[in-house]
């Protein structure tokens, strides 16, 4: 290879337009279209007897007011179950509009479609529906109680309980030396992308086809639930997913009532029409993660061992399961982190409230699984008085166990076999950047100062690149430019720079030459979407195996015009030579010329291939059998299971023996994402993790009231962090190469967010001496946490 | 129909004249009216820093102010910030180099906090640079590489300054 690219830091490609206000967000687009609004319930829970929609009719400019009697056929069922699984016994959807009950405050009741989005919500706000309120169920015990029922057809409000089991837990906790049993609860956040959710949709009558730009991190789902939806051939439908300004998990979801609603009215008015969701929108009528209560049983040997864990899991499902039992499958199965469990046991219950629906967050559940593991550690150790970094290191997967079977079944439906890593040195790695075993000098000489501070540590593996499939397509053209695409879409990991890296270094052109398309299905029909830390293990695998088929034509062909056996060139700088010997050479740009026969020169490099020019032999056809014209592959990459990225985070902080205020002083990362294709772009994604993992340990909570109102639904409200609160992250690399995919790479875009709360929660323990069992915590809960500990000698770990 | 009133201010260096109704906000004003879609909406209260523009050379939230207020001032959006030959400024240049941005939907109104802060304050502490970018709110990166580029864009307009 001429040119060393994978594996550099380079500058990201599509920065030039972003800097200069040049990107092509959701709402840039579509400058005439129709604007639509939403009339959503201000109810958590209420039968709808009756929509009033006179009062808007006489607003100037607009143009149509929709409800769930006006959607024809299968736009008006309900949204689809995207991921069925068999213990989602009760899994239920909400319809695009409300049918005849509304399930949580936000949920769309009317569309409404006018000149402007202003006149748009003026009319919503004139379409008066009548609600008879019905009791709200709010809060995970309040749900587990089923004193009230969410769906009248849901019984103890369950929609699905999961169960995952290796050896006999109780059994082995019976049999243990020690055991502990304890309650740890973590509460509700959200994705929270700066640019909310959105869709434009146009259709050309002419054509019978739709385009539909949506902020999706799925835009070929997309296309097949609109197309099923409105009746059309997925040929007839388009759906592009422009500049995304963040997803991390919300935009996965699909169809949305919103993704369904706009492209049917766009083409039932022959008219262009654009939803862009506004901010309280999105935390009403989006979805929010994290919420469970944990029941831990845990039994262990002297060396802190774990012998035997049995987990009991209530997670907060909210009012439907789109997106089926993902989060819980998750928790459950990445709960066992880097650590040999004796026997395991796990059982969520999954349970409807009256609140907006919960899908995957970064993380994805994983943050609340090692939560509880990590909690579980450090309460090991301190029952025996051992270090907690030794009991972590008694724990682990050694180097030389791989591949480890946790004998689960992982998300993906496939065993949970981790495919390489090197634990213990992540930890040694962890412990040598925060100074663990010098601590306690830190911390006698903050103490003689009057400060009080503690270090905390957590570790986690991360199942990355599930699949089933990424696709990628690769094109040079006669100018010698390189036009890659995939399917799955990008939401700011860089994906136009790392993929431009892989396939310049696959096909060794100057990465200038190199152009990225990604989440358009004019470009590329077959994906499945952005999510899991996937992007870079999926569609980089697959454009690299689509390069290296174009690399192997280029060959050919140049070995043809050359005279030479193509197992004797190499490409250096877009220019195919025989290996040392620069003056037989041929440019790509000749050689996707002569890649297509042809009868007509339509410019002087195609006269070049034209039926006179080329002296093929007679006998020969000009493609030949199983040839294709054109410089072009495409491949697919399918990985027999996930690959597992892991890392080990340690933080100091400092508590304030006055007001709890807590101060992260330093935070440290250990990273093994395998080969790194860009290190730049991977920090980048290590540090977003981490400030989302500290507004979630520090700051972040979904407050409801008992009626089921969202009382912070604001950016005033939901505290998340700016520059000022999250600290300076200092990071360390491991590479253990994945052995499933030719590239060697696993996925790092969800990695930072993972142990944070566990890692912040030892460290206020470790500062205060008192049991941390929930997260977030802020001043006022660990104010009141030191109140009710000067009665109550369990809440302390002394 | 809506009354309207006609609105002439000067965006970017170009006089520019819309006609809007008075409750039309200047962030909307900006973006469908004048077609300047490089400023963003995160929020729509203010809290986010996304909709950041220069006013008369201080920063603002275009999302809290009625676009005819703005009649007879001076708007400096993100397509303004570049020089007349398309160079990238310093504090653009700074943010690509520093890795200073992901998805890029908080950039602008980043990069328009930054010029103002980087004008009163040249040579920015640490604790200047976090102070100056606290209200502006990043999902993505983390902030470590966006006060980095603070710090690197102040360097490169040092250089300019040097230089010229």
């Amino acid at each position: 290879m001429g040119t060393r690219v994978f594996g550099e830091p380079v500058q990201r490609r599509e920065d030039a337009r972003l800097v200069t206000g040049q990107g092509r967000f959701l709402d840039d687009l579509g400058q005439n279209a129709l604007a639509a609004a939403f009339v959503r319930s201000p109810h958590a829970h209420a039968r709808i007897l009756d929509i009033d929609v006179s009062g808007a009719l006489d607003i100037d400019g607009l143009v149509a007011v929709y409800t769930w009697e006006d959607l024809p056929g299968r736009v008006g069922e309900p949204l689809p179950l995207l991921i069925p699984h068999p213990t989602l016994t009760h899994g239920r959807t909400g319809y695009p509009l409300a049918r005849d009950t509304v399930r949580h405050v936000g949920e769309p009741v009317a569309m409404v479609v006018a000149r402007d989005r202003y006149l748009a919500e003026d009319a919503a706000e004139r379409i008066r529906v009548d609600y008879e309120p019905l009791p709200a169920v709010v809060g995970i015990e309040n749900a587990a109680r089923a004193d009230r029922l969410v769906h009248d057809d849901v019984p103890g409000n369950v929609a699905a309980v999961l169960r995952q089991e290796n050896g006999d837990a109780a059994a082995a906790i019976a049999a243990a030396p020690h055991v502990l049993e304890f309650r740890l609860a973590i509460e509700r956040s959200a994705s929270m992308p700066l640019e909310g959710r959105g869709v434009y949709a146009r259709w050309d009558a002419d054509d019978g086809s739709l385009r539909v730009y949506s902020s999706t991190q799925a835009s070929t789902s997309v296309r097949a639930a609109i197309a099923a939806r409105l009746g059309l051939p997925n040929g007839k439908v388009e759906v592009v997913a422009p500049d995304v300004g963040g997803g991390f998990g919300v935009k996965i979801v699909h169809p949305w009532p919103e993704e369904v609603l706009v492209p049917w009215a766009a083409r039932l008015l022959d008219r262009e029409l654009k939803w862009t969701e506004d901010r309280r929108e999105h935390f009403v009528a989006a979805a929010h993660e994290r919420g469970q209560l944990q029941d831990v049983r845990v039994g262990f040997d002297d060396a802190g061992r774990i012998l035997g864990l049995d987990v009991r899991i209530l997670h907060d499902h909210g009012a439907y399961t789109p997106y089926g039992i993902i989060i819980p499958i998750v928790t459950s199965t990445q709960l066992l982190g880097p650590y040999k469990i004796g026997a395991y046991r796990a059982e969520v219950t999954s349970l409807y409230t009256n609140t907006v629906i919960v899908t995957p967050y970064r993380g994805a559940g994983r943050p609340q699984g090692v939560f509880c593991m990590e909690r579980t550690m450090d309460r090991v150790a301190r029952h025996l008085g051992l270090d907690r970094a030794g009991v972590r290191a008694a724990n682990l997967i050694q180097p030389d166990e791989f591949p480890y079977d946790q004998g689960l079944t992982f998300q993906d439906g496939r065993p949970l076999i981790y495919d390489s890593g090197d634990y213990p040195e992540l930890l040694r790695k962890a412990r040598d950047l925060i100074g663990w075993d010098g601590f306690e000098a830190e911390r006698a000489a903050a103490a003689s100062d009057g400060r009080r501070i503690g270090i905390g540590l957590g570790i986690y593996v991360e199942g990355t690149g599930v699949g089933p499939y990424e696709g990628g397509h690769v094109e040079i053209d006669t100018a010698g430019r390189v036009h890659v695409s995939t399917g799955l879409t990008s939401q700011g990991q860089g994906h136009e720079t790392a993929f431009a890296q892989i396939a310049a270094a696959e096909l060794g052109v100057p990465l200038g030459d190199v152009r990225v398309t990604t989440g358009d299905t004019r470009r590329f029909g077959y994906a499945v979407g952005t999510f899991a830390s996937r992007a870079a293990v999926m569609s980089g695998n697959a454009i690299a195996l689509a390069c290296r088929k174009v690399r192997a034509k280029a060959l050919r062909i140049a070995g043809e015009a050359l005279e030479a056996d193509p197992s004797d060139l190499e490409i250096t700088d877009g220019v195919v030579h025989v290996r040392g010997d620069a003056t037989s050479a041929v440019p790509l740009r000749t050689v996707a010329v002569l890649s297509n026969p042809l009868r007509y020169a339509f410019d002087e490099e195609a006269a070049a291939a034209t039926q006179f020019a080329v002296g093929r032999p007679s006998e020969e056809a000009p493609v030949a059998p199983g040839d294709e014209p054109g410089l072009e592959g495409r491949d697919y990459y399918s990985p027999v299971r996930s690959t597992f990225a892991a890392g080990a985070h340690a933080a100091i902080v400092e508590v304030d023996p006055e007001t709890a205020e807590i101060t992260i002083l330093r935070y440290g990362v250990v990273h093994d994402c395998g080969r790194l294709i860009n290190p730049m772009v991977v920090e980048g994604q290590i540090h977003g993790g981490v400030a989302q993992g500290v507004g979630g340990a520090l700051y972040e909570r979904m407050v409801y009231d008992a009626s089921g109102q969202l009382l912070n639904a604001s950016f005033m409200d939901f505290l998340m962090p700016y520059a000022t609160e999250i600290p300076k992250i200092e990071t360390d690399h491991l590479e253990t190469p994945s052995p499933l995919n030719p590239l060697g790479i696993k996925g790092a875009g969800e990695a930072g967010v993972i142990p944070v709360s566990a890692v912040i929660a030892s460290a206020v323990e470790d500062a205060e001496g008192l049991r941390v069992d929930a997260m977030p915590l802020s001043p006022d809960a660990l104010y009141t946490l030191r109140r009710r500990a000067e009665h109550d000698p369990a809440l302390r770990t002394e | 129909m809506e009354e309207t009133h006609e609105i002439v201010l000067t965006v970017n260096g170009t006089h520019r004249t819309a006609r809007a109704p008075a409750r039309r906000l200047l962030s909307d004003l900006l973006r469908h009216d004048l077609g300047l879609t490089g400023t963003h909406v995160g929020c729509e209260h203010g809290v986010c820093g996304c909709c950041t523009v220069l006013l008369d050379g201080a920063p603002v939230r275009s999302c809290l102010m009625l676009a005819v207020t703005a009649a007879g001032h001076e708007i400096t959006t993100v397509e303004g910030l570049a020089a007349p030959d398309g160079t990238p400024s310093p504090v653009q240049r700074a943010f690509r180099e520093c890795h200073g941005l992901q998805c890029g939907f908080c950039t602008p109104g980043f990069l328009c906090t930054v010029t103002a802060l980087l004008r009163d304050t040249p040579r920015p502490t640490e604790e200047q640079v976090l102070d100056g970018i606290a209200g502006n709110l990043c999902r993505c990166t983390g902030y470590q590489n966006i006060v980095r580029s603070v710090h690197r864009a102040a360097e490169l307009l040092s250089e300019r300054e040097g230089g010229a």
